[in-house]
Parts: C-alpha cells; structure tokens; sequence
C-alpha cells in the first residue's frame, strides 16, 4: 500500500503538477525520512554525488540497495527457517546488509541489523526470528518510500527535459 | 606534502590519480567509484580480485594506488593486499566494515597503507593520495641518497649506532628528504612526473620476493651484517638484474629493521642519554618523533605511515594497528632475521615483523606494543628504561605534551605511537598542545565510573590502583564510561609539573583508550613496579588498551596530566576530585566529563591515573593531532584543582555542573552531577 501522499500524487497521473510542488513533494518526503530516522547522514553523501554527469546516480544506488536487501532477506528466512540454524552464515548475511544499509544511509535498517546480529552471537533462534522481522518491517517501510522517491525524482526529471527540449 | 605537489605540477596530482577499486558488492563499489570521481580521481572499478590483479599485472605503472575491500568471495582482501605490495609495491588501501582492532591490525600487518572503515566518508578519500607520494618519495629518497653515498649511510648508521637511536636517524633522513624537497623544487617535479612519465631517477622496481630475500639475507649472514656491502651481497645472492643499488637500498632497510629490533629497547635510554637528563618528555618526544618519522616515511614499503591510517565511523579509522600493531603481531613470528616465515608476505613485511619479535631481553620492542591488544603493558614496566629522576616535567612540558615523566620513557615513546598512527593525525609537536597525553583518571577509590552517553565511543583504560577499585573495569563495561581524571597525588608532586599548571598533585593519569576505533591506543600509566600497588587495568572496549607503567617512584609525584585530544573531540572532562590528600587516589581534580565522543574518537586519549604521580610512569600518550582547547582546558583544571576543585570543565556541549570541591567528592556526587544535565 502506498502511503497517502503517493496515492494522491500517483492516481491523477495527467495531473499537471507543477515542477515546483514537485520538487517539494520531494524534498518533503526526505526530510520526513530523516526526521524519523530511515535515512541518515550517509544518505546525504549519496545525494552530493549525483549531480548533472550523473543524475541517477541516486536512483541507481537505491535500486542496487533493494535488490542486495531482497536477495539477503530471502536467503535469511530460508536460513531462520531451519530446524537447526546455523548462526554464523545468518550473521554473514545480517553483516552484507548491514554493510550495505550503511553505505546507502538505511539508519533504520542498519540499527536492526546490528540488534539482529546480537542474537546471532547468542546463537538465540527465537531472537532471530524476531530480529528479523524487525529487519523486515523497517527495510519494507522504507522501501516504500524509496519507491515514491524515485517515482517523484522521474517525474521531475522528465519534467526537466521536457522543458529542455 | 609539500605544496610544489599540490600546485605548481604538471600533472595535477592528486587530480588525476589512477585508483583501482575492488570490491564485490556492487553497491559500495558503486558508492566507492562516485566518492573517488568526486575527488577528481581516475577511477577504474571491478567487483573480483582476480580481475584487479590481472589489470594491476598487465601494466604495473598503470595504477597508482588500489583501493580493496576485506571480504571478497573470489579471493580474500588481504591476501590481494599481500599480492600487490610483492609484486607490484603499489600503496593499497583496505576497506571493511568490520573495524575490530584485530582485523585493521591484520590489514596493517599485511601491508595496508591505510584501512578504512564503511561507509566510507568523502573526506577520506580526499586523503588518500597522500600514501602515493609518501611512498614514492621515500623510496626515491633511498634511491638517490644510496646512489650518493653509500659510505655516508652507513656512516649515519652507525652514528646511529652510537646512541643516537634509530629515530634521530630516521628523522635525519626525513629531514633530508624534507629539505630536499623543499629546497630543490625540480627534484620534487621530478618526483612527481614519475607517475606520468618515468624520470631518468626512476629505476625499475625490483620486487623482493621471499626468495629474493631470502638470498639476501643469507649472502648478509655469510659476511656478517657489519661487513656487508652491497657489491658483496650482489655477489653472492647472484640474481641477474639486480643491481647494486637495488641491494644497497634493500639494505639499508634491512639494517633499519635490525637497528629497530635491538635498539628499542636500548633507544630510550639512548635518548634519554641523547635527549639529556630527566626530560624523559623530551626523550619521548624525540623517540616519538624519530618513529614517527621513521614509520611515515616508509621505513618499510610495506609499513603504514603515521597519520595516514585513519577509522572511520567510530572513531575514525582505526589507525592504531600501524606499524605498531606489526611489532605486537610479531611475537609469535620466529625471531630469527632473515627468516622469511610466509611465502605470502611481503618481504618488507617480514622485516617489519621481524622488528616485532622483541631483542632478546627486551620485551617492549613494541614501541609499536603500544597497540591495542597486542601489548601486555604489564611487560613495559619500566626495568629497561630509563630511570628518570622523579622530577618532573619542566614547565613547559605539559605544554609540550609530554605527559610522562622520565621514567617511563620508553612507555610513552610506545604509546605515542599508536597515538600517532592515529587518522590523519599529524603528530605535531606544536608547542602547547602538540603532546598530549591524555589521562584517564581513575576516581578513587570508589567506583568511579561516569556514564556519558556521548563517550559511548571511547574506550576506556582504567588503571587500577589498587586501591581503586574497579572503576577501570567498569568503564570498560559501561558503554558511556567517561574517562575520568583524578589526580591522584598523593604527595608532594614534584614541581615539574607538567605545563608548570599540572599540580603536582595528579598522579593518576589514565589513558583511555577509544575503543572502536581501532586507532587509538591509549596507554595508561601501569603500576608502579616498585609499589607493588597498581594494577594496571587497562580495558578497553575493543581491546585496544595498553597499559602504561605507572611511575616508578615511590615518591608521590605529580601526576602527569596530559590530555590529548582530538582535535574533533569535544571533551568534557570530568575529574574526580576526591582530592588526594584525602585518598590519596585522586586529588581534586577537575572533573572533566568528556561528551560527544561520537565519531570523532580519532584521537588517542590517554588519560593517566599515576597514582603514586610518578610522573614518569605515565609517560605519555600522544595521540594524534593536538588539541589545544582541550590542553588549555587541562591546564586551566590542573591549575585550579589543586583542592577546590569545582570540577566541571566543559569543553563544548554541556558541561556538567560539578561544584564538586575536592573535598569529599565522591563518586556519587561526580555520578549525579554528571547525570543532572
């Protein structure tokens, strides 16, 4: 389910919403992810190299990030799943995502892989478990605002070039 | 680098710069690539090892420095790290989001010029190039200085020899190389073109392999390390296009190695015999720096510089495994020279190691111990150094940032290192706060044990006393410990007080040690060999704490009191100001309470809780870059507590109302002021 302002913004697609509200359309939604914590400062670096040689340099790190969390997700509940886990190749994993939701700027992510990676030490299955959900949810919650990010920063893209051209 | 480099050059260095980036996951190279690009580096990226070595194979000059992640499916990053130091002698970077002491040691060890910790910060990268020209300087300054005169290396060799130790050698040839480049700006051009277009000084590499070295170092055997010459040892090893300068310079490292090895241990108190008297701080300072300069120099390819190991996120890089951690790696490693012990390591990297294995009696051959874990600083006390005086600093010491006082000599010497290695940390002996050591003090007797959220990050080394109790201990345990100074003079603290501020009433210095980040080591004062009582509790939360001797004298003596700081760092300090004469573990002190210890933790703060204020015990500590705030503030808190002490001295955030008097301060009150805020 997309949140709220993506329906609104998405359902009237012929909706000629001017560059400008998108743009702070936008600029809202990433500052509500920093405020509540999906994003952090890492995230800005992203930002500060994306620029006119490359601008989807943003776009391309985000969908590298989601696939690798996907894959990595997958693979952990496999993993969780087992009658018998085995904790050091779930805390390998745990460890790449939380690499790599460091490297985007994921806080929230990165937070719940660290506490994920604790019970993996304690070798506690139900800790796990619950880790991982935790894990889940929030990559989830912030892969729906990843999604509407990038659908706001194609929009005005396109915007862009329309006027350029 | 000398600012011919950064402007006047044709080529634009660092601009320009040739970087291999490895790593296999395709978002961090991915990041990696656009960090680098953004620094105006040539970027070229691959996501396996094996490619990286095939590209760095198909043309060795194509490249100037390699940037490589740890964990790799295809091959391990050190193993790459160990592959291209040998073969191709490029500066290599690593990368890992693991920053535990032990992995960035063994990065070190391997031959990293630096380790960085993910997410990588663009303000790293920009720093980067640093290890290129640093390399390419040094060798070239063998090159030509052992083309030159080979006799005149061999004669300040054995001046070194003599007494001088090898760091005053080693800083006479920085020195040269300084002066050179600064005074011949045609010979730095020179230097730099070299990446472009190979200069008539260029040699071709040779690579010393193991076998290579091998040969070497039983052709030096054969004649005796005295008596060979290069032209000898070419002879003998016999290898088809090595050349005598090839030898010469190989050499020369190796006699450094040697010298390093046996002198270390005799070097204090050579310095000190060189230095002069009871300055043990300038003995330090001098060793420091001779290492100092020796390490960033390059001594060995394959030894990182000072300061250019920087951690990241915690702490910042973890710089502290340099060199220093190869010492404390080695001890396992046989202790035979020349012994090539793994096919895989770089020969350099062996002699580097070998340095580790301690001479024979010395046991602190760790100058380079002063890293974390590796040290059992119960091992520096003291016998093999110089015994200074109980005097004290000189006045100006403190501000010199020396924090020990003689006797430990050699501790601070070693823990300055690790200091130094700090990130990007240019050990500068500016003159106030070039030096510090920081002091960890350790409440008295009491538990002391400030939790302050921000100091989550640093490690703290407790020094027990023994009749402290546990505060060390649990400052390793709580997360927020704060390194907490007390002084602990119990008596008459000599006058030499450090900076003439420090009352002689601190004894206890404690260092803390940032955990984390794998760079710092902090060193706290050890007991007092001859008081039986300290227990040096060194504890820190990565580990990485060492332990300083305590002083040695029996002798209340001033407790030397340096604080280095991070220049990033915000400290607040707190002290314990139970005073002294009441306890005689901590004399009113300040209270320094150390906040926003996040990410900065680069630097190296030593606190020293010397109790019985010897303040040679403490030696010092110096981490990375001085922090003048903070040693201004340390003088300020030095010079008020002697007994009222109203503690707080708040660096920048919020300072901790203590109005703690000396007096009856107890823990708990330092607790709770410390809480109210």
């Amino acid at each position: 389910m997309l949140p709220l302002c993506s329906r609104v913004l998405l359902s009237h697609p012929f909706s000629p919403m001017s560059l400008m509200a998108l743009r702070e359309q936008l600029n809202m939604l990433v500052n509500s992810m920093y405020i509540e914590g999906l994003l952090d400062q890492q995230f800005q670096q992203l930002q500060m190299l994306q620029d006119a040689s490359s601008p989807g340099f943003v776009a391309e790190v985000i969908n590298l990030f989601c696939e690798d969390a996907e894959r990595i997700l997958t693979e952990l509940t496999k993993l969780v799943d087992q009658a018998v886990v085995d904790f050091q190749k779930v805390d390998a994993y745990v460890h790449q995502l939380k690499g790599s939701s460091s490297s985007v700027g994921a806080q929230n992510v990165k937070l719940a892989c660290i506490q994920f990676r604790q019970f993996c030490e304690e070798n506690n299955k139900d800790g796990c478990l619950n880790a991982l959900n935790v894990v889940k949810h929030h990559y989830y919650l912030l892969r729906n605002k990843f999604d509407t990010m990038l659908q706001l920063e194609q929009r005005i893209q396109a915007y862009d070039s329309k006027q350029q051209n | 680098m000398t600012v011919e480099e950064r402007k006047g050059n044709a080529d634009q260095f660092p601009v320009g710069m040739r970087v291999l980036a490895v790593d296999d996951d395709p978002l961090c190279l991915k990041l990696l690539e656009g960090l680098l690009r953004l620094c105006r580096y040539n970027v070229t990226t691959t996501d396996k090892a094996i490619t990286a070595l095939k590209l760095l194979r198909e043309n060795k000059d194509k490249f100037d420095l390699v940037i490589s992640d740890v964990h790799m499916p295809d091959m391990d990053g050190f193993k790459l790290l160990e592959l291209v130091g040998l073969e191709m002698d490029l500066p290599v970077i690593m990368l890992s989001g693991n920053g535990e002491t032990q992995t960035v040691m063994k990065g070190i060890t391997h031959g990293a010029c630096d380790y960085l910790l993910k997410p990588v910060r663009i303000e790293e990268l920009r720093n980067i190039w640093q290890h290129v020209i640093r390399r390419r300087k040094f060798e070239r300054r063998c090159h030509n200085d052992l083309d030159s005169r080979e006799d005149g290396q061999k004669a300040q060799i054995v001046k070194s020899e003599d007494g001088q130790g090898a760091a005053d050698c080693y800083e006479k040839a920085n020195k040269k190389r300084k002066d050179q480049i600064e005074d011949d700006e045609d010979d730095s051009e020179d230097n730099m073109q070299e990446n472009e277009d190979p200069s008539s000084q260029k040699k071709p590499r040779v690579v010393w392999t193991v076998e290579l070295h091998r040969k070497f170092v039983v052709a030096v055997n054969q004649l005796g390390i005295d008596k060979a010459v290069p032209k000898k040892i070419l002879d003998l090893m016999n290898v088809e296009k090595l050349t005598r300068e090839n030898v010469a310079s190989h050499l020369q490292k190796y006699r450094l190695y040697l010298k390093r090895l046996s002198a270390v241990a005799g070097q204090q108190a050579s310095m000190a015999a060189a230095i002069g008297g009871r300055n043990s701080s300038y003995l330090h300072m001098a060793s420091f720096n001779g290492l100092r300069n020796y390490y960033a120099t390059g001594g060995s390819r394959q030894l990182p510089t000072l300061g250019s190991f920087q951690p990241n996120g915690v702490l910042g890089r973890m710089s502290c495994p340099s060199a220093l951690g190869m010492h404390g790696l080695l001890p396992s490693q046989t202790g035979q020279l020349g012994s090539v012990p793994n096919s895989t390591s770089n020969s350099y990297n062996d002699l580097g190691k070998i340095q580790g294995v301690t001479s024979p009696g010395n046991p602190q051959m760790n100058l380079l111990q002063g890293l974390p874990g590796t040290l059992d600083l119960d091992q520096f006390q003291q016998p093999k150094f110089v015994q200074e005086p109980k005097k004290h600093l000189p006045a100006g010491l403190y501000g010199s940032g020396l924090a020990a006082g003689p006797s430990t000599g050699s501790f601070p010497n070693v823990t300055n290192n690790p200091l130094l290695l700090q990130p990007n940390k240019q050990h500068d002996r500016s003159g106030g706060l070039g030096n510090y050591s920081s002091f960890r003090m350790s409440p008295s007797s009491s538990d002391f044990e400030i939790d302050l959220q921000d100091i989550s990050q640093f490690p703290r080394i407790s020094r027990y006393d023994d009749s402290w109790q546990g505060a060390v201990a649990s400052s390793r345990d709580s997360a927020n410990a704060v390194p907490i100074l007390a002084s602990s003079s119990h008596n008459n603290l000599s006058p030499g007080n450090i900076g003439g501020n420090i009352s002689s009433r601190t004894p206890h210095a404690a260092t803390k040690i940032l955990d984390e980040s794998p760079n710092i080591v902090a060193v706290a004062p050890l007991s007092d060999p001859t008081s039986n009582n300290v227990q040096n509790q060194v504890c820190s939360r990565s580990g990485s704490t060492i332990a300083m001797p305590a002083g040695f004298d029996n002798d209340p003596k001033l407790s030397k009191f340096n604080i280095t700081g991070n220049s990033r760092q915000k400290w607040d300090y707190i002290f314990n100001s139970n005073e002294i004469s009441s306890t005689s573990l901590n004399p009113s002190l300040p209270n320094l309470r150390i906040t926003n210890a996040t990410a900065q933790c680069q630097t190296s703060e030593s606190v020293f809780i010397n109790k019985k204020l010897d303040v040679d015990a403490i030696g010092q500590v110096h981490f990375g870059a001085p922090h003048v705030t903070q040693a201004c503030m340390i003088d300020k808190l030095i010079s008020d507590s002697q007994q009222n002490f109203k503690g707080e001295y708040a660096m920048e955030t919020t300072s901790l109302q203590t109005g703690l008097n000396s007096t009856g301060c107890s823990l708990d009150d330092v607790v709770n002021a410390m809480v109210k805020p």
